[in-house]
């Protein structure tokens, strides 16, 4: 026994030891328990939380788009979309393999595809194409076992039912690139657009609306479990524009295919009831995505369909400007009405000879006879008699040489020089012949089709500093109020009214006597009988040898240097409403070119009359409530 | 000294009976019933698939429990080495008609019930261990040459058991047994030798034996939030489900963790979790305070019987207990290494729960003849 009790003894002492570090083990279990259920216990709670809620952003609709009648310009389209989540994927290359197998992809697309996945968080979802037809959409869930990490979803997609016609006003919305992350989730969104262009960029914020949100129950695998709380979109604002979306198409039409641009505004209001630039482009396929040969078309072409030519074109106002010159003059007390200037055909000063456009001469001419046949020497005499400097003043104050502030991005503000800035810009002085010229709009001065409709209107409303818009009202879908202010009292310009009157009867005169430049373009229909001024501007030099010659006719030379064609009317002439600005890139003369179609757009918008009455021949479409109740 | 049993008072069946420490099966019985409770949350407030089976599994571990603690101890002390030879040959068996569960071979499939063997090599190694140092003189366990039969019955089945591959449980088994030889007596200094040893090995161990692959997993055990979508995920996921239930936990069933599956295995590995999520801190040391008293009157037990068998046993079982308990909870609270040992009497699982009420009635079965001196002749059988 005394063996045993020794062994006891050992045995006692080792299972003392041994269950002393069980204690202290156990100890560390519950110490290790405290500091992860007490101490840490707030930022495993958060973990928990996020783990187990997923929060979605749910996309809010695009406000659409209509014209101030109503009619639908942009719209939003259900776009069946397949969409892949890489996380789900596993191995992305794989999958893209397969869908392509049930739907085929091209190389590009893969691409895109691939290069999204590197660029965003691996577990939102990516598109893989969209616009899916009916029979794509049923091969893909068909196939979706196979088709891991790939689902169908119903996302809403940018349409113009117009587009070829609407492209200068809206714009076009696109894919956000990656400048754009705001680092807003939505803009993350798969498929997300945002405008790019016109209008679209201008109001992209308010059409977009506000994202809504919905927190979800997940479980390990991503699943949803039911959902927890839910923050409703707040779809975007309904945009309601004054453009006559008719009067638009047919502006649209009646340019063609030509390099032009025309603007057609209420001289009143300043609402632009037409801004059209040719050619243009599809923005539906902006919205779809280019494809590169598309790109390489709009880019490589001459007539530059990209360019909104009606507020970014830059030209010389040739005979157009002959207005502001006249009214310069006027004000300036440089001319009377009826001082008189004989026109030989040409004048001259130092060693130069400044030709008028007519080389046998007009004889004795007045103010009015000068719009009316649009005699350079007139002009270019009371030109030297003003001086730049009036001239320009006067020209600034009817909204050439600078931006209009109208509602669209990237307009131009042209030019309108003085003798400062040629000092300050060129470091040279001005030249008395360079006063001559721009007598006829000519030289330095550079001007767009929306300023010489702003022009237009200045001189015909009375003399109101008349701005131009484009956006009417922009309306929240839950709410009635606009967010666009009413319309502001339009300051006076401070020109005498009857210089003013003077003027506008001159181009009455100018379509309606027998003298005038237009007479030809002439609208015969009482009461809605036109005034205007032509314009045609020269793109090239013409030397001396081919003035002895005879100038070559428009028509021998190539398109690039044929004559600008430009004018500027308005209606009716009893009691001018509408005014419009034609613009036809080497066109050709302004009385031959642009005249007729500033006819024919003056009679149309007078048929239509969209500053007054609603339309006719136009009833709601479905879903179109009664827009037309707005404007009474 | 030839045959002790003769002097000592010889024990009847009833007597046995009234031996049984009936706190104690009391105490057993609390625990699992926390188990099938967790189980049932587990399946998300169902009784299908783990509690209803779990529960008939106790019934029958129970009574195996009740039974083996009125058997006779010699019995036990008699047939050690066969009945660890037995679950050795299961151990073999398994490799070739083991059913592969989780990567690894460790089932034997006996068509009404399946056999984990090496839970049954827990228990059948502490016997054969127990039996050896019980028939050593205290200065041969002091001799090296003494130790290379009890460090072969150790190895074998542990480098059986890591052949399936069951890493964890190896690691357990290694340990159960070097506790048996540090309470036998073996020098102190040896245990620190080896454990030098074993640290001098990690170079040329890592150097020339392991792959790659095996590196890569070792590194993961070691810092598992490196990777924190592959093994360190779980881990990550159990943190998180233990801190988010925080003094008093979610609620019964509220666990979100568990609920959405955040939690991998949570019927077994991870069970304790689910407990600690639900029932926050508290729960948690709730359970923990069961297992204490189960551990206090192991050691009890072992320090009360008076024949070294029995105390060695008593010791070994309640060892064996407490690394169980010890390296699921520190597992699953990111102590340790993600290593898959189920968690005594709570987790779901049929072997391990008969065997561990089984090691209880052995264990019962000391306190009942813990007054019976067993003489080293004792084991001979006549």
């Amino acid at each position: 026994m005394h063996r045993d009790s020794d062994r006891y003894r050992l045995f006692s002492r080792r299972s003392i030891i041994l269950g002393g570090s069980q204690a202290v083990l156990f100890a560390a279990l519950a110490g290790r328990m405290y500091y992860l259920q007490v101490v840490e216990s707030e930022r495993y709670t958060t973990l928990a939380e996020e783990n187990r809620v997923s929060l979605k952003l749910l996309a809010p609709p695009r406000g659409r788009i209509v014209d101030r009648f109503g009619r639908p310009m942009a719209v939003n389209r259900q776009n069946y979309r397949a969409m892949l989540i890489p996380e789900k994927a596993v191995d992305v290359a794989r999958a893209l393999d397969t869908f392509s197998k049930v739907v085929p992809l091209s190389e590009a697309e893969t691409e895109r595809i691939l290069r999204e996945v590197g660029r965003k968080r691996r577990f939102l979802p990516v598109l893989v194409r969209e616009n899916l037809t009916w029979d794509e959409v049923a091969r893909i869930e068909v196939n979706a076992p196979e088709l891991g990490g790939v689902s169908i979803d119903v996302g809403e997609s940018r349409h113009y039912p117009d587009g070829i016609y609407t492209a200068p006003v809206l714009g076009y919305v696109s894919a956000v690139s990656e400048k754009e992350m705001t680092g807003d989730p939505l803009l993350e969104l798969p498929g997300f657009r945002i405008g790019k262009e016109g209008l679209e960029r201008v109001h992209d914020e308010v059409l977009r609306g506000r994202s809504g949100t919905s927190q979800i129950e997940v479980n390990a695998l991503g699943r949803e479990i039911r959902e927890l709380e839910r923050r409703e979109v707040q779809p975007g604002a309904e945009a309601w524009l004054t453009v006559d979306l008719e009067l638009q198409k047919y502006t649209a039409r009646r340019l063609g295919e030509q390099a032009a641009a025309a603007v057609v505004m209420d001289a009143h209001t300043g609402d632009v009831l037409t801004l059209a630039s040719t050619p243009t482009f599809d923005p539906n396929s902006f919205s779809r995505g280019l494809t590169p040969e598309e790109w390489r078309t709009l880019i490589g072409d001459p007539r530059s369909p990209l360019n909104n030519k009606a507020i970014a074109g830059q030209y010389a106002p040739g005979s157009t400007f002959k207005m502001a010159v006249a009214l310069a003059a006027l004000e300036t007390g440089a001319v009377t009405p009826d001082s008189r200037v004989f026109c030989p055909g040409h004048m001259e000063l130092g060693d130069a000879t400044f030709h008028c456009w007519k080389p046998e001469g007009h004889g004795f001419m007045n103010m009015v006879d000068g719009i009316v046949q649009s005699c350079d020497v007139y002009f270019y005499e009371i030109a030297r008699r003003t001086g730049i400097d009036r001239i320009a003043a006067m020209a600034r104050r009817l909204g050439l040489g600078a931006k209009s502030g109208i509602d669209l991005p990237g307009e131009k503000s042209g030019l309108i020089p003085s003798r400062a800035w040629k000092k300050e810009v060129k470091g040279e002085s001005w030249q008395t012949g360079e006063t001559l010229l721009a007598g006829i709009g000519q030289g330095l001065f550079l001007i767009t089709p929306l300023q010489l409709a702003v022009m237009t209107a200045r001189l015909v409303n009375g003399g109101k500093a008349v701005r131009p818009r484009l956006t009417k009202e922009l309306i929240p879908v839950d709410a009635r109020e606009s967010a666009v202010p009413d319309l502001p009292a339009f300051d006076s310009l401070d020109i005498h009214p009857s210089h003013l009157d003077l003027v506008t009867n001159a181009m009455a005169g100018v379509i309606n006597s027998r003298r005038g430049t237009a007479f030809r373009a002439r609208i015969k229909q009482a009461g809605r009988r036109m005034g205007g001024k032509t314009g045609t501007v020269q793109v090239r030099r013409i030397s001396k040898a081919e003035r002895e010659t005879g100038v070559l006719k428009n028509e021998e030379l190539p398109w690039e240097e044929r004559d600008h064609a430009l004018f500027v009317g308005y209606a009716p002439v009893d009691n001018p409403r509408y005014v419009v600005s034609v613009i036809v890139e080497h066109g050709g003369g302004g009385a031959s070119v642009a005249a007729p179609i500033a006819r024919d757009i003056l009679r149309e918008v007078q048929e239509r009359d969209p500053s007054r009455g609603r339309p006719r021949a136009w009833l709601p479409e479905d879903g179109v409530s009664g827009p037309a109740e707005r404007e009474g | 000294m030839a045959l002790s049993s003769s002097h000592d008072p010889e024990l009847t069946l009833g007597r046995k009976i009234r031996q049984i420490p009936w706190v104690f099966v009391l105490l057993v019985t609390m625990t699992a019933s926390v188990g099938f409770v967790m189980l049932y949350s587990a399946a998300g407030g169902n009784l299908e698939p783990w509690t209803s089976r779990q529960m008939p599994r106790f019934g029958v571990g129970l009574a195996v429990m009740l039974v083996v603690a009125v058997t006779d101890i010699r019995l036990w002390l008699r047939y050690a080495y066969v009945f660890y030879g037995l679950s050795l040959a299961l151990l073999i068996a398994v490799e070739f008609v083991g059913a592969v569960g989780m990567g690894a071979q460790r089932w034997i499939d006996l068509g009404f019930v399946s056999v984990q063997p090496s839970e049954i090599a827990k228990v059948t190694l502490i016997l054969a261990l127990a039996r050896y140092f019980y028939a050593s003189r205290v200065e041969d366990v002091g001799r090296l040459t003494h130790l290379f039969v009890p460090a072969l019955l150790i190895a074998a089945p542990v480098i059986l058991v890591l052949g399936q591959p069951d890493f964890g449980t190896a690691v357990l088994l290694l340990f159960t047994g070097v506790v048996l030889l540090f309470l036998a007596g073996v020098r102190a200094w040896l245990f620190a030798f080896a454990g030098l040893a074993a640290v001098a090995a990690i170079y040329p161990v890592w150097q020339f034996v392991l792959l790659d692959y095996q590196k890569a997993r070792v590194l993961t055990y070691l810092r598992p939030e490196n990777d924190p979508l592959g093994a360190g995920y779980h881990i990550l996921q159990s943190k998180i489900a233990l801190g988010s239930g925080g003094l008093f936990g979610k609620g019964f069933l509220q666990g979100s963790q568990s609920h959405l599956n955040f939690l991998p295995e949570k019927q077994t590995d991870f069970i304790f979790t689910v407990l600690a999520e639900e029932f926050g801190m508290a729960g948690g040391f709730g359970l923990l305070g069961l297992y204490l008293l189960l551990l206090i009157y192991g050691f009890a037990v072992s320090l009360r019987c008076r024949n070294h068998f029995g105390r060695l046993v008593a010791m070994g079982i309640t060892s064996a207990f407490f690394l169980n308990i010890f390296v699921n909870v520190a597992m699953v609270m990111g102590l340790l290494p993600v290593v898959g040992i189920p968690l005594p009497l709570i987790s779901y699982g049929g072997t391990a729960m008969l065997m561990l009420l089984f090691s209880f009635g052995l264990l019962m079965c000391v306190f009942v003849h813990r007054d019976i001196a067993l003489g080293p002749g004792a084991a001979s059988g006549d």
